[in-house]
């Protein structure tokens, strides 16, 4: 039987971290804020990595994305993983130079003489009240950025496995935490070890309808489970966890089984992720509907600081339960 | 500016290392624009004619194990650092034999057996990565140097800046190579950048800035010889900003409108290349023979590498689909 462990999403990620540089020296980290004398990063992710591997292994950098970026990028080339932390989602669009033109390209555009092995940990999520510029999901940009996986995990024991697969993995990944996410406690095996990247996860099974969705909507979907068995709704969630690559097969077998679909993220709906989803559900399974896709997403502005207008930003347990039962017509 | 005292001198056989490696330059560049004039390259050619002393001069000083940087116009650095022609040729014209096999092209051609890590098409980025090539370096324990080179129009970019500050704080071993032609594309020095001399930023980031001749061998040889040591020896970087000018537009067809025809004509009657070759025999350290059979087998070299490349076969449809990421994608 495996020992089952308590954590939260910050335990977590730096266990996977003690163990990813334990396990190779070639493992670096880098960012803002990010060793022992600084607080070992903005949510302590990064805790005692500096103390134990050293300051040539674990660097703060200033507040420069491009240069971090940069040097990422450069000491993966020379053989090195290092794992970039940028304190904020929104900050990435500063280095945007560097991750999309740079690191996502070099492998293609060197006809794969080159590799970029980096890992950029950044943190997101509304819900905090931090408004505009620190609470963006971009997955969708770097998703449309070919050459660079995108993963964004919902609980702890994802967020250990994920990470541990982006470290490993021989080209540039984006893991992005949300930080509703981070310190909901959850169960992750003593021996939790990599989760491939671009699986999904049948979390709740059902046959009525399916949710395709990932990081903190996976929560707020399945608060919405009461809602929906209230309204006679079986739903089946399916958390994505890897964004790009997605993974097509379990999402479209799910659709097969319950004929309808409902993808619901927190990044903006207009051009998000959700129509990409949508739209190959449709050219695959059109004949096989019950009910035109659905999308929920983000409202179409910046994240609001009030927090009535936050929570009205997000979709909720609500608007999902609301949705399904118009889908169920 | 800090002024060098016991400036190193290149031995005779540097100098005419140089003058080769010049020549190499000077000659491809050549070939190069006449076959896309031809119409036998369809490529957008950003010619560095003009600017041959400063990679030739450091490139004498590197070994193989040295990496470089640079950018869009940088075809001159990758021939002074003994990048192979054949591949080169193979590359420009979009064919399977490049060293990218066809995807990189002109801008972004990259042959890290040579030391060339990365071709970049925009302005200002070769310096936050060969930052990170110079950190691995320093944690290999090596004596690597790695050379970041970029024009003018990049020191006002923000990605300078950031380079320069990090690599000066975490002591790496790199030499940011300006290679200051005088224009931003099409947009004057003095329109366009706050300081007489770039090298003067160098104080801002707490680390030695030279402003050189760039047209000079021995200016050029002495300071890139007194930065790559800093480097190797571990105490930093340094900021070489090489006074130079560039004969021809920024791309290929401009037509200059921006330079005044004397400016042009003045730097033209001081190209560096016959003036080194004139030296070096003047200074007794080569015959007009000796630099002869070093031209006409320059010629040789690139007259098969520019056959080479225009007959290797185009690229298998199939390669889109690789390099994305290792493994290859599905659709």
């Amino acid at each position: 039987m495996t020992e089952m462990l308590k954590m939260n999403g910050i335990q977590a990620i730096n266990a996977a971290m003690f163990e990813a540089m334990a396990a190779d020296d070639k493992v670096l980290v880098l960012g803002e804020d990010i060793a022992d004398r600084e607080g070992g990063g903005v949510t302590g992710t990064m805790k005692g990595l500096s103390t134990k591997f050293g300051d040539h292994r674990v660097r703060t950098t200033p507040i420069s994305e491009q240069a971090i970026i940069g040097a990422a990028i450069g000491a993966a080339m020379a053989g090195y993983k290092p794992v970039a932390e940028i304190m904020l989602m929104n900050f990435t669009t500063v280095a945007m130079d560097m991750i999309f033109n740079h690191a996502a390209k070099l492998r293609f555009m060197s006809g794969g003489q080159t590799s970029v092995p980096l890992t950029i940990r950044t943190l997101t999520g509304a819900g905090w009240q931090t408004a505009g510029q620190h609470s963006d999901h971009l997955e969708g940009w770097f998703a449309h950025a070919a050459g660079i996986k995108v993963v964004c995990p919902s609980n702890p024991a994802d967020m250990k496995g994920l990470l541990m697969s982006c470290i490993a993995d021989p080209d540039p990944c984006i893991f992005v935490e949300n930080g509703m996410t981070l310190f909901v406690p959850g169960e992750v095996a003593a021996d939790q070890g990599p989760i491939p990247l671009g699986k999904a996860k049948v979390v709740v099974e059902g046959t009525d309808l399916t949710i395709v969705t990932w990081s903190a909507q996976v929560m707020r979907s399945q608060m919405a489970l009461a809602g929906l068995a209230e309204a006679g709704i079986s739903a089946e969630i399916v958390d994505l966890r890897t964004i790009s690559p997605w993974d097509k097969e379990t999402v479209l077998a799910s659709v097969v089984k319950t004929g309808r679909a409902l993808v619901v993220h927190e990044a903006v709906r207009n051009f998000g992720p959700g129509a990409e989803i949508a739209a190959t559900i449709n050219e695959e399974l059109f004949g096989q509907l019950k009910a035109p896709v659905k999308r929920l997403g983000g409202a179409y502005c910046a994240v609001p600081f009030a927090k009535v207008l936050e929570d009205a930003f997000v979709p909720q347990p609500d608007d999902i339960v609301a949705a399904a039962k118009a889908m169920m017509g | 500016m800090p002024e060098l005292s016991n400036a190193p001198v290149p031995s005779p056989e540097t100098l005419v290392d140089i003058y080769r490696r010049m020549v190499r330059i000077e000659r491809n560049d050549d070939a190069i624009r006449q076959t896309v004039r031809r119409g036998r390259l369809t490529m957008p050619y950003y010619s560095a004619r003009g600017q041959e002393v400063i990679p030739s001069a450091i490139s004498t000083l590197l070994t193989k194990d040295d990496q470089i940087c640079t950018i869009y116009r940088g075809i001159h650095d990758m021939v002074a650092k003994d990048m192979p022609l054949r591949p080169l040729w193979a590359e420009i014209a979009g064919r399977v034999d490049g060293t990218c096999k066809g995807k990189g092209g002109p801008m972004h051609l990259t042959h890290p057996e040579s030391g060339i890590m990365v071709t970049t098409g925009i302005v200002g980025s070769s310096m936050p990565i060969a930052n990170g090539l110079a950190w691995a370096a320093q944690l290999d324990g090596s004596k690597r140097v790695v050379i970041a080179n970029f024009g003018d129009g990049a020191s006002n970019i923000g990605a300078f800046h950031e380079s320069l500050n990090l690599a000066s704080i975490w002591k790496l071993p790199v030499i940011f190579v300006c290679q200051n032609n005088g224009f931003a594309e099409h947009t004057r020095y003095e329109n366009a950048t706050s300081v007489d001399f770039i090298a003067k930023r160098a104080a801002s980031y707490n680390m030695p800035g030279y402003t050189v001749d760039g047209n000079d061998p021995l200016d050029m040889y002495a300071h890139a010889h007194v930065a790559i040591e800093r480097a190797r020896a571990g105490e930093g970087p340094t900021l070489l900003e090489c006074k130079t000018f560039r004969f021809l537009g920024h791309v290929l067809g401009d037509d200059d409108f921006y330079m005044t025809k004397e400016e042009k004509a003045a730097a033209m009657a001081k190209d560096p290349l016959p003036a080194l070759r004139a030296s070096l025999i003047a200074d007794g350290h080569a015959t007009e023979a000796q630099l002869d059979k070093i031209v006409a087998d320059i010629e040789a070299e690139v007259a098969d590498a520019q056959e080479f490349g225009l007959n290797s076969p185009l690229p298998d449809v199939a390669e889109l689909r690789r390099d994305v990421f290792a493994e290859e994608i599905a659709a």
